[in-house]
């Protein structure tokens, strides 16, 4: 009986929280043309989250791109189809590892930023002193860093892709000695725009996802050093795995 | 230095002319009744009444823990009561609206206890900054009236340094010029003297009652600094238990004979209000075999 209570509790906890981060997320859309039409705003934070991230995703893009040419001209030399490499690597980059990689490592970078930064000014009074100018903080806050965080993902996710093709072509065209003609005729030929489709929208959704967790984790902070701390691990913890969960789903929907 | 009686419009009789407009002068400006607010499950309030005359400076005191910042965001609308009415400047704050609330809350101002300030601007910044959000004021004018501001509370010259840059009395006059940027009706301080050196508690002290007179604003204080607060205040309430204690002018606080007053207004350690927290018996405790309480 106890355990059923409690189940019931923590249920019925969980359809409150869930009810506030939908609340949450309907007003700060809501909030978003206005937030667009002050547009040095959205700009600014485009800068904090994307361009700002630009370093480590172009360096993770490589590396991830070179250990895709090495492992996939190992897998294709055993079937004897090494000039696929480029059509793998494309593929695999552009509609999968592309997307899932940039949105945890934004989630990382950029929501882990958003996220302390919404929570310290919670801490410090700074939200309530903008209620109490009459300034909506969803609106002037909120906001323009949830879109610049929408906006920065499918750019930082597209730069990932590039960079990383290029990897895979200098481990597999420069050192494997994978025939450089084929590389690249093979990717344009297998490569569609089903493809490219589906890496815009799964970085489309995962940029929703992580930046509407990390204003949400940030906004609600605890207003604590200890809050704060608390809301940037689950900032990545759940963007993590809300990003895995919506790749299978999405995955499954283009197939 | 005298501050400028305002510098920023056409005189004091302009100033209180919105006021007339929404009550009678002389009339209560903030009106609490049977106020109940708790948290946890723990009363913060019960019963509490209180009213805020129009003009002037009200003190609201108590020991650390009685709720006066609570106080303070359930008048301006942060929070909202359990049971009982606050009215403020005419608005019922259980039947205001949101737009209604940000509304009223154009005509207060604010001056939080840390100041509050927005790190990631400049000074100047700071204080243009409810003028930029609420106004189409061309950008020399912004420039002018903020100039203003921070003139008057002596920090022009800090126009462009950042918040980080300020000292904490330097980071509160800010926090002031940026409350009274909109020409507020009522503005009001939390622990406005916590943490200040001698020199900056006596320029913020002027500053409360210089511009409470110039701007014809009433001004509410939330502070336990009875000596300092009693320098300014006309009307001072003290709370405790959920409760007003006592009010009325300093002197009248002084002169009132009740015990929990002379241990507030006299420092004194032990009183109503106890020095120790409520715990079990002490030499039990101590002779207890358990390794924790």
């Amino acid at each position: 009986m106890r355990l059923l209570r409690e189940v019931l509790h923590s249920l019925a906890e969980s359809l409150v929280g869930l009810g506030t981060v939908v609340r949450f997320f309907l007003r700060t859309v809501a909030a978003c043309p206005a937030a667009l039409l002050r547009i040095d705003l959205v700009s600014k934070q485009v800068y904090n989250s994307g361009a700002l991230s630009l370093v480590i995703i172009m360096l993770s893009g490589l590396f991830v791109g070179m250990v895709l040419g090495l492992q996939g001209f190992q897998l294709l030399q055993r079937f004897g189809s090494e000039e696929a490499l480029g059509t793998a690597a494309t593929i695999g980059l552009v509609k999968e590892l592309g997307p899932v990689v940039t949105a945890l490592l934004f989630a990382g970078r950029a929501g882990t930023a958003l996220a302390s930064e919404l929570g310290l000014m919670r801490a410090t009074d700074q939200i309530s002193a903008m209620e109490m100018m009459a300034v909506d903080p969803i609106r002037r806050l909120v906001a323009p860093r949830f879109l610049g965080g929408v906006i920065a993902m499918p750019l930082l996710a597209a730069i990932f892709s590039m960079i990383g093709i290029y990897g895979a072509q200098l481990v597999g065209v420069q050192i494997m000695g994978v025939d450089g003609g084929s590389f690249w005729s093979q990717m344009r030929s297998a490569v569609d725009l089903r493809d490219i489709n589906e890496g815009i929208v799964k970085s489309c959704v995962f940029g929703v996802s992580c930046s509407l967790i990390a204003v949400y984790e940030g906004f609600f902070a605890i207003p604590t050093a200890e809050g704060v701390g608390r809301a940037t691990t689950r900032t990545v913890v759940t963007s993590a795995v809300v990003v895995l969960f919506l790749d299978y789903l999405l995955t499954a929907a283009f197939l | 230095m005298p501050l400028p009686s305002n510098p920023n419009g056409p005189g004091d009789a302009a100033l209180r002319a919105p006021l007339q407009g929404i009550a009678g002068e002389g009339s209560a400006i903030v009106e609490i009744r049977d106020l109940g607010y708790a948290v946890g499950g723990r009363p913060v309030f019960a019963g509490l009444d209180m009213e805020i005359a129009r003009g002037g400076i009200t003190a609201v005191m108590g020991p650390s823990g009685t709720g006066k910042t609570t106080l303070l965001r359930l008048i301006t609308g942060q929070l909202a009561a359990d049971s009982g009415e606050i009215v403020v400047a005419g608005q019922d704050m259980r039947m205001v609206s949101r737009a209604s609330l940000f509304a009223l809350r154009r005509r207060m101002g604010m001056l939080f206890q840390n100041g509050a300030l927005l790190t990631d601007i400049s000074v100047f910044e700071n204080v243009a900054f409810p003028l930029r959000e609420h106004t189409d004021l061309p950008e020399r004018l912004i420039r002018e009236l903020v100039l203003m501001k921070l003139q008057a509370v002596g920090l022009r010259g800090a126009a462009e340094l950042m918040p980080a840059e300020l000292s904490g009395g330097m980071n509160r006059r800010v926090a002031l010029a940026r409350a009274i940027v909109m020409d507020p009706e009522i503005l009001i301080y939390d622990e406005p003297f916590v943490g200040l050196d001698p020199i900056s508690l006596g320029m913020i002290l002027r500053l409360v009652r210089r511009l409470n007179d110039a701007l014809g604003i009433t001004s509410i204080v939330v502070s336990h600094d009875v000596k300092e607060i009693s320098a300014v205040a006309d009307a001072m309430f003290l709370l405790s238990g959920g409760k007003v204690v006592a009010h009325g002018t300093p002197a009248e606080l002084k002169a009132n004979g009740s015990d929990i007053v002379r241990q507030f207004v006299g420092g004194l350690p032990d009183g109503p209000v106890p020095f120790h927290f409520p715990a079990p018996d002490y030499f039990g405790e101590l002779l207890s075999r358990e390794d924790r309480p």
